[in-house]
């Protein structure tokens, strides 16, 4: 697996629209807000260091000098007992998920490679998550009944990319058109742009063409 | 009791906003409208609990009527144009995110697809397809030899579907494909977005037909509605008002005839007196109990939470709960199976603009005799426009994919396009909502559900799959994904021709006590393969003339 990201869209900015009718004020404040993400405060020193090493190799971006943070907000969401509406009746509540699950994580690494999952290379990191997904476990044990699987997707994953994919930076990288109230859109086909959106994307693939 | 989720949302979450003879006029970024109150000792004619498509209506019907009306819901009184942020997880404070306990086979996921929380229940993030059942669905086991009949006929719905059509200003096409002749469509359709033109160049090439899908939002100005600007948001809430949700259509007239709302107010119980009858209810408001007498109690909660609190009422002339000496309360829970194909284009789609399914194929809810139906029952399926977080959660849910390869696969965003179905499953005993040992903040016994498909069902959505497969090649798309889900609640209370195997009559009347009653989706003995939104307008309509000619003769 490559660890550069070719950017379709690079040089597009949803944030270029704050001052556009696109925006209005409650999506900027909801924006505003979300540029200093809040301190940790259900985490313990050691599980965050495996959170945010799971993150990083959730998502990586090895490009950005201030990478678009995730973590704080699992955290947060934690912290208020934000719920999602659901509970698997074969999982724990969100809080003993996240924190078995992190524990699982780490304890794989250890049998492994006698080493944490947050100070493992990035490969073998990917390889203990291959190993969840797949419930391939070297150390099955350590997750107490947590399905591993459906912790990782259904937990972890879709959590990371429900955060991942609301910030301006990430849709900006996927030529998405961002916040659009009250302007929306004008022209709706798919080679008819407006021109507040991205212009069109470029992959190495249609080059070859 | 429940952590606000909002940034944005002016207090909507923490504090109720109908107090002191006014209620928020969704029309406005920070106005008021008049509203009517009612004594809490007094026993008003009607207490309603929940304001989505079923409370919304009948709360309407029966103020109109002249009756005294409260209408209660556990979450905010929203105004759209100021509280709706462009943000997905901002937005998810739309959803009922308190923890349902989800068991069975093939457990439920809730929240996004299947439950609102707010004064207009779901239809504040609904995405607005408003297709009628077909005719025959209506008498399922007698015409087609599938489930059980509905207790109305198919004629009265008619009706009933052509007026929550115009109150609901449906843009429709001028001829619809399939079923009975009806009458045209209040708005015309909406142009179809290069998302839904996918689907009709994948039906013109398989031979079978398409239509722009009949949705609840504008083409035209309507009222205080302005016409849709094709945000394409309408899964995370109307910031215009052009979406036609029972926010901004029933809720402004049931309050302009003098119903009285209660937001942010849970309801925990329901109190029976001596002679068995319904009193009134105790509901959680402003940081403690209150008690609301009434002269009849209807439950419009929808399929989880109006088992669950007729569940939680359960007392010693009632031990198994409120209407279920039968032991019927909570069964017969249907979803629809939600399986989806996702494939690649050369070429940019931009499934973001417009909403999400402007076009839809009902041709597997008509054909009967094709060589390959293997099922009962229907599916039909529209073209999708999915967010970025929520198509996300679907690659990562349906495949484990993480890293580079994730962000790379997202990267394609703009060059994939959909279908997705609207499929029926069965009515069975044995998925059913039941009430668990945990409690939640305010102290209730939470929901427990239990969900599995039955054989039926998974031909049904393999065969979705296999078709939808076979569309999107002959649409020019490749590297195709299948993911599965599930949308949508039916049943949990169903109406019926009998006290033994159903809960209400076809009045929406528990067959167990007569001043209780129920309306809402749950009353659906059957799912149909269409959306259930305008059903249970539609249904909720016909219930209130009904209650309000009973009242006339006495019978209420």
């Amino acid at each position: 697996m490559s660890d550069d990201f070719s950017d379709p869209y690079e040089g597009y900015d949803v944030l270029s629209k704050w001052d556009t009718p696109s925006f209005n004020d409650q999506t900027r404040r909801v924006l505003a807000a979300r540029r200093t993400p809040p301190a940790r405060r259900f985490f313990t020193q050691e599980e965050w260091r495996t959170l945010q090493a799971l993150c990083d190799r959730a998502i990586p971006q090895p490009e950005r000098a201030e990478p678009v943070p995730i973590a704080p907000w699992i955290d947060a969401d934690l912290h208020a007992d934000r719920g999602t509406g659901t509970r698997y009746a074969t999982m724990p509540a969100a809080r003993t998920a996240w924190r078995q699950g992190l524990a699982a994580i780490d304890a794989e690494a250890l049998v492994r490679f006698g080493t944490p999952f947050a100070d493992l290379a990035p490969e073998r990191q990917d390889a203990i998550l291959t190993a969840v997904d797949d419930e391939s476990l070297a150390d099955p044990y350590a997750w107490e009944g947590l399905p591993a699987r459906r912790f990782l997707r259904d937990t972890a994953l879709k959590t990371i990319v429900s955060i991942y994919y609301v910030h301006p930076q990430a849709m900006s990288e996927i030529g998405y058109g961002g916040p659009a109230s009250p302007r929306g859109y004008l022209r709706l086909g798919g080679d008819r742009l407006d021109p507040w959106e991205a212009p069109q994307g470029h992959w190495p693939e249609d080059e070859d063409r | 009791m429940t952590p606000d989720v909002g940034l944005a949302s002016h207090g909507a979450e923490e504090a109720p906003r109908a107090t002191a003879g006014r209620a928020p006029d969704v029309f406005s970024r920070e106005g008021w409208v008049p509203m009517r109150e009612h004594c809490r000792d007094e026993a008003v004619d009607f207490v309603i609990v929940g304001a989505g498509c079923g409370g919304s209506v009948l709360a309407t019907k029966l103020a109109e009527a002249g009756h005294s009306v409260v209408l209660f819901d556990a979450g905010p009184f929203w105004r759209p144009l100021s509280d709706f942020a462009s943000d997905e997880r901002e937005q998810e404070k739309l959803y009922w995110l308190d923890e349902r306990i989800s068991g069975g086979d093939d457990p439920i996921e809730f929240g996004a697809n299947n439950s609102g929380r707010g004064v207009g229940g779901s239809t504040t993030h609904f995405q607005m397809v408003s297709l009628r059942f077909r005719p025959e669905w209506f008498k399922s086991r007698s015409a087609l030899g599938y489930a059980v009949d509905w207790p109305v006929d198919w004629k009265e719905m008619w009706h009933y579907y052509a007026e929550a059509e115009r109150a609901m200003s449906i843009s429709g096409p001028i001829s619809y494909p399939w079923g009975p002749k009806r009458g045209r469509y209040p708005y015309r359709a909406h142009e179809v977005n290069e998302a839904g033109l996918v689907l009709a160049r994948g039906a013109e090439a398989l031979g079978v037909d398409w239509a722009p899908t009949p949705l609840a939002t504008v083409s035209a100005p309507h009222g205080k509605s302005p016409p849709c600007v094709y945000r394409g948001m309408c899964k995370i809430g109307c910031s215009t008002n052009a979406k036609q949700s029972m926010l901004v259509t029933y809720i402004p007239r049931a309050l302009a005839a003098g119903a009285e709302i209660r937001d942010l107010a849970m309801v925990g119980h329901i109190e029976t007196g001596p002679d068995g009858r319904a009193t009134g209810v105790e509901y959680h408001r402003d940081g403690g109990w209150h008690f609301q007498k009434a002269r009849n109690v209807v439950v419009s909660a929808y399929s989880i939470e109006t088992p669950r609190l007729l569940l939680n009422s359960a007392c010693g002339r009632y031990p198994h709960g409120l209407a279920n000496g039968n032991g019927q309360v909570g069964r017969h829970l249907m979803v629809h199976a939600n399986h989806a194909v996702w494939a690649e284009f050369d070429r940019e789609i931009r499934w973001y603009k417009g909403p999400p399914s402007m076009a839809c194929c009902e041709h597997w809810n008509y054909d009967d005799d094709d060589p390959s139906r293997d099922f009962h029952g229907g599916y039909s399926f529209m073209s999708q426009g999915p967010l970025p977080s929520d198509f996300a959660g679907t690659l990562v849910g349906s495949t484990g994919a993480f890293g580079m390869d994730l962000r790379e696969r997202m990267a394609r965003y703009n060059r994939m396009a959909g279908l997705k179905i609207v499929g029926e499953t069965m009515p069975q005993a044995e998925n059913r909502v039941t009430l668990s040992d945990e409690t939640d903040a305010f102290g209730l016994p939470r929901a427990s559900v239990s969900f599995s498909y039955c054989d039926n069902d998974r031909r049904l959505y393999e065969h979705s799959q296999r078709f939808m497969t076979r569309m999107l090649e002959a649409a020019g798309g490749g590297n195709f994904l299948e993911s599965a889900s599930t949308a949508h609640l039916m049943g949990g209370c169903r109406m019926g021709h009998s006290p033994e195997d159903s809960v209400t009559d076809a009045d929406g009347r528990s067959w167990e006590i007569s001043n209780l009653w129920i309306c809402d989706g749950s009353l659906m003995p059957t799912a149909g393969g269409v959306n259930p939104a305008l059903t249970i307008v539609a249904n909720a309509a016909r219930i209130g003339d009904r209650m309000v000619r009973l009242a006339k003769r006495g019978e209420v």
